[in-house]
C-alpha cells in the first residue's frame, strides 16, 4: 500500500507533469485563463489518463513492441472521444470554452508518456495510482497558473470580483501572460529544488556527490 | 627595470569610458527631449518621468539585494531604463501604470535574464509592450499639446484613414520638428532628440549605422508605398510623426541588445525599418517602432553569428 501511495504522490510534486517533467504545455498555456477552465481541463485529462492507463496495463502483454505507439494512441483516442461526448452532453458550456483542446488531449504528452513509461511496464493497480497522481498533479499545476492569471488578468476568481477598483492587466489573460506565469512558477520550483540539493550536499559532505 | 615594464595581455589601448560613464552620457543626451516633453505636455509629464526613474532604481536595488548580487544602481543603467520607459508613454497615463512598467522592465526584462549585459530585449521597450497589452485604453489616450483635450496622434489618424481630420490639424513640418503634436512624452520633440543624438554621435558613444538604416528604410518605404499610390507617400512626415527618431537613436543603438559589428548594426537597422513600415502599413497598431526593435533584438545573436569581422591574420 505504501508503494501505491508513493506512486500517487510522485505525480504531485517530485514528477509533476507541468513543473518537473514540463509535458503537455499546449493545453496548460492555452486553457489556464480561468479557474473553471483549469479544473475542467484537469478533470478531463485525469479521466483520459485513468482510462488509458488501466486498459494499456491490462493489454500490455498482448501489444507487440514494434507497434505499441499506434496501439496506445487508439486506446487514448477512444477515451478522448468518450470524454468529448460526455462533455458535450452534460457540460456544453465548459466544452465550448475549452474548444479544440478537448480533442487535443489525444496528443497530450502526459497521457502518451504515462502509457509508455508506466502503464506498459506495470500492473493495473499501480497504473491506476500513477494516473491519479499525474492527473491531480496536472490539475493542481493548471489551478495554480489559472488562479494567478485570472486574478491579475481579469480581477476575478471563479467569476467573483476580488478587489473593487483594481484594474486588471489584460495581458495576463493573453498568451504572454501564460508564458510569463509558467516561467516564473518553474523558476520558483527550480529555486526551491536547488536549495534542497544544496542542503543535501552540505549534510552529506563530499560523499553526497558520489 | 623589472617594475618599469608592465606585462599584460591585449588590448593595450583603452578609452577611459566605462559602463557607468556611457550610461551617464546617454542619460544626459536624453535630457533635452524630456525638457521638450515637459514644455509641450506640462508638469504631468515631469511626474511621469520622475516616477519612471525612481521606481526603476528602487526595483533594481530591491531585486539585486534579493538576488544577493552586487548592487549596481550607481551605474545609471536603471535610471536610463526608467527614463526611456517614461519617454515611451503617453502624457496622460496614471502614475501607478508607470511603476508597473518599471517593474516589468527591471524585474522581467533585465534581472530575470541575469542583469545588465545579459538581457536579450531592451528593458524599457519590454515594459512598454507589457503596458500596451495590459492596459491598451490608457496607452492609447494621447493629449493635444498645451492642452488637456484628448487628441489622436498623426499616425493614428493616418491609420484610420481620417485624412480630413489630419489635414484639419494643419501640421507643418516645423510643427512636427518642434513636437507640437499628440504623442509619447519623449518622442515628440525631434529637435531636442537630434541635439542629444548629435552629442552622442560626436562623442562616438553610438554609431550612425543602425539609426541611419532605420530612418532611411522607414522614410523610403513610406514614400514609395504611400497612401496616394506609388511614390505618393510623405518621407518627412513618416520620419517626424512617430517614435522613429527616439527609437532609432536611443534604442536601436543600445549596447547590450544590438549587434556588435558595423555591418550587423546596419542589418539591424534595415530590419527595424522594414518591420516598422509593415506594422504602420498593415499591422494592428498605428506605430511599430517599439515592436520592430523588440523583434530585431531577438535575432541579434543570429546576426552576430553570421556577420563576423574577418580574422586578423
Amino acid at each position: 500500500m505504501r508503494k501505491l501511495i508513493a506512486e500517487f504522490l510522485k505525480g504531485i510534486i517530485k514528477e509533476n507533469p507541468t513543473f518537473a517533467l514540463v509535458l503537455g504545455l499546449c493545453p496548460t498555456l492555452a486553457v489556464s485563463t480561468s479557474l473553471v477552465n483549469a479544473i475542467g481541463m484537469g478533470a478531463a485529462a485525469t479521466f483520459v489518463l485513468l482510462g488509458s492507463n488501466i486498459i494499456i496495463s491490462l493489454i500490455r502483454k498482448i501489444i507487440p513492441n514494434e507497434i505499441r505507439i499506434p496501439c496506445f494512441i487508439v486506446v487514448i483516442a477512444t477515451f478522448v472521444t468518450l470524454n468529448e461526448m460526455i462533455l458535450k452532453a452534460y457540460f456544453p458550456e465548459l466544452n465550448a470554452s475549452l474548444g479544440i483542446f478537448v480533442p487535443l488531449i489525444v496528443v497530450n504528452c502526459i497521457v502518451l508518456g504515462r502509457a509508455e513509461v508506466f502503464a506498459a511496464k506495470n500492473t493495473v493497480l499501480p497504473s491506476i495510482f500513477d494516473a491519479l497522481g499525474m492527473g491531480v498533479g496536472f490539475t493542481l499545476a493548471l489551478v495554480t497558473i489559472s488562479v494567478i492569471r485570472e486574478a491579475l488578468g481579469a480581477g476575478k476568481i471563479f467569476g467573483f470580483v476580488l478587489l473593487r477598483g483594481f484594474e486588471p492587466a489584460s495581458v495576463m489573460i493573453l498568451a504572454p501572460g501564460a508564458l510569463l506565469t509558467l516561467g516564473f512558477l518553474i523558476g520558483l520550483v527550480n529555486f526551491q529544488r536547488g536549495k534542497k540539493k544544496k542542503k543535501m550536499i552540505e549534510r552529506a559532505g563530499c560523499n553526497g556527490c558520489r | 627595470m623589472a617594475n618599469k615594464l608592465m606585462v599584460s595581455t591585449s588590448p593595450h589601448i583603452h578609452r577611459r569610458e566605462n559602463t557607468a560613464s556611457i550610461m551617464r552620457q546617454v542619460t544626459f543626451a536624453l535630457i533635452p527631449a524630456g525638457i521638450g516633453g515637459v514644455w509641450i505636455f506640462g508638469l504631468r509629464a515631469l511626474f511621469i518621468i520622475l516616477t519612471g526613474i525612481v521606481s526603476a532604481v528602487i526595483f533594481e536595488w530591491l531585486i539585486q539585494k534579493a538576488r544577493g548580487v552586487k548592487v549596481t544602481v550607481l551605474d545609471t543603467s536603471a535610471i536610463l531604463s526608467g527614463l526611456l520607459l517614461s519617454y515611451n508613454l503617453p502624457p496622460a497615463v496614471p502614475l501607478w501604470l508607470v511603476a508597473v512598467g518599471s517593474f516589468v522592465a527591471i524585474a522581467i526584462a533585465k534581472q530575470a535574464f541575469g542583469g545588465l549585459g545579459r538581457n536579450i530585449f531592451n528593458p524599457a521597450l519590454v515594459g512598454r509592450a507589457f503596458l500596451l497589452a495590459a492596459w491598451p485604453a490608457y496607452m492609447a489616450a494621447f493629449a493635444k499639446p498645451f492642452d488637456v483635450i484628448a487628441g489622436a496622434t498623426p499616425l493614428a489618424l493616418l491609420k484610420e484613414g481620417k485624412i480630413a481630420e489630419l489635414a484639419q490639424l494643419d501640421l507643418s513640418y516645423q510643427d512636427l520638428f518642434l513636437g507640437l503634436r499628440g504623442g509619447c512624452i519623449g518622442e515628440v520633440c525631434i529637435l531636442a532628440l537630434l541635439i542629444g543624438a548629435g552629442y552622442l554621435l560626436l562623442r562616438r558613444i553610438i554609431s550612425y549605422h543602425a539609426p541611419l538604416a532605420f530612418i532611411l528604410v522607414v522614410g523610403l518605404f513610406s514614400w514609395v508605398f504611400g497612401q496616394d499610390g506609388f511614390f505618393g507617400g510623405d518621407f518627412i512626415f513618416a520620419v517626424l510623426s512617430g517614435g522613429l527618431v527616439l527609437g532609432a537613436f536611443f534604442m536601436a543603438t543600445d549596447y547590450v541588445t544590438t549587434p556588435l559589428t558595423t555591418k550587423g548594426r546596419f542589418i539591424f537597422g534595415l530590419g527595424c525599418g522594414l518591420i516598422t513600415f509593415v506594422i504602420r502599413k498593415w499591422g494592428g497598431y498605428p506605430e511599430g517602432v517599439s515592436y520592430s526593435i523588440l523583434i530585431m533584438n531577438a535575432v541579434v545573436p543570429l546576426i552576430d553569428r553570421y556577420i563576423r569581422p574577418k580574422r586578423f591574420i
